[in-house]
């Protein structure tokens, strides 16, 4: 079965990123495909590359571009909420005259419509918030 | 009203509490933008999102109001409203913005049924 994935919860405020991910890396073993992720509302803070959470706690970014490795999954982050909460790349940086990004390649900043899009793909959208 | 690839986006969260209910709208309007047929249905305090006479919200928050009233100009022409929430906040069907249909919670699993796509703000 294709499953895709939307995801709400900014880490460390909300268990809905790391269930997510927990979700995602069981489905794959179970031999289901994973259409991709979509981060969308507070979940888009999972794109941010600067998180630096202690050592001994899992980075959800780095976990994320880990399951991006290992199975090519997308992970497409809603440009419009990215951007109200300060996450970008650096054409938006440029664009918006910003000194800093904090958005690398795998995650990428798109519009809903991808999010629409997964959902018709997917035979199951589960949301995570 | 079975339509094939309908969507239906449920909004359970007031005004300018959280940006849940801006961000719910905006999923609902880019479906329609992109020709699919979007349905609302509004539950708990989500229903808060129609009352009439809104103002903008606390300090630096547009509006949602002005978008709710152009839902029609995306064709999104049914908002259905859980009779239930309305009387849990003594809000009679007459405050809310026109256009809304007042259903009974149990015929909410039918409307479940009738979509095959679903998101939930």
């Amino acid at each position: 079965m294709q499953y895709g994935l939307l995801v709400m919860g900014a880490p460390y405020s909300s268990p809905a990123p790391h269930s997510a991910l927990r979700f995602a890396h069981a489905v794959l073993s179970r031999g289901h495909q994973l259409a991709g992720v979509f981060f969308y509302h507070d979940g888009v803070h999972n794109a941010s590359s600067l998180m630096a959470p202690p050592q001994d706690e899992l980075n959800l970014h780095n976990a994320w571009l880990e399951l991006n490795q290992q199975h090519a999954t997308p992970l497409d982050v809603c440009i419009a909420a990215a951007l109200r909460r300060g996450l970008m790349n650096e054409s938006e940086a440029q664009r918006h005259g910003k000194q800093t990004y904090n958005v690398f390649s795998p995650f990428e900043l798109t519009g809903l419509g991808q999010l629409h899009a997964l959902q018709q793909r997917a035979d199951r959208l589960i949301t995570f918030a | 009203m079975a339509t094939p690839n309908a969507l239906l986006v449920i909004i359970r969260h007031a005004p300018h509490g959280s940006n849940w209910l801006r961000e719910g709208l905006d999923a609902a309007l880019v479906a329609a933008a992109f020709g699919q047929p979007v349905h609302l249905l509004f539950m708990g305090q989500g229903i808060l999102a129609l009352m009439k006479e809104q103002s903008s919200g606390a300090p630096g928050q547009k509006a949602t109001l002005p978008t709710i009233d152009m839902l029609e100009m995306y064709d999104i022409d049914k908002l259905w409203v859980a009779e239930e929430a309305l009387q849990a906040f003594h809000i009679p069907s007459d405050r809310l913005v026109d256009g809304v249909t007042v259903i009974p919670e149990r015929e909410i699993p039918n409307l479940f049924q009738q979509h095959a796509n679903i998101l939930n703000f």
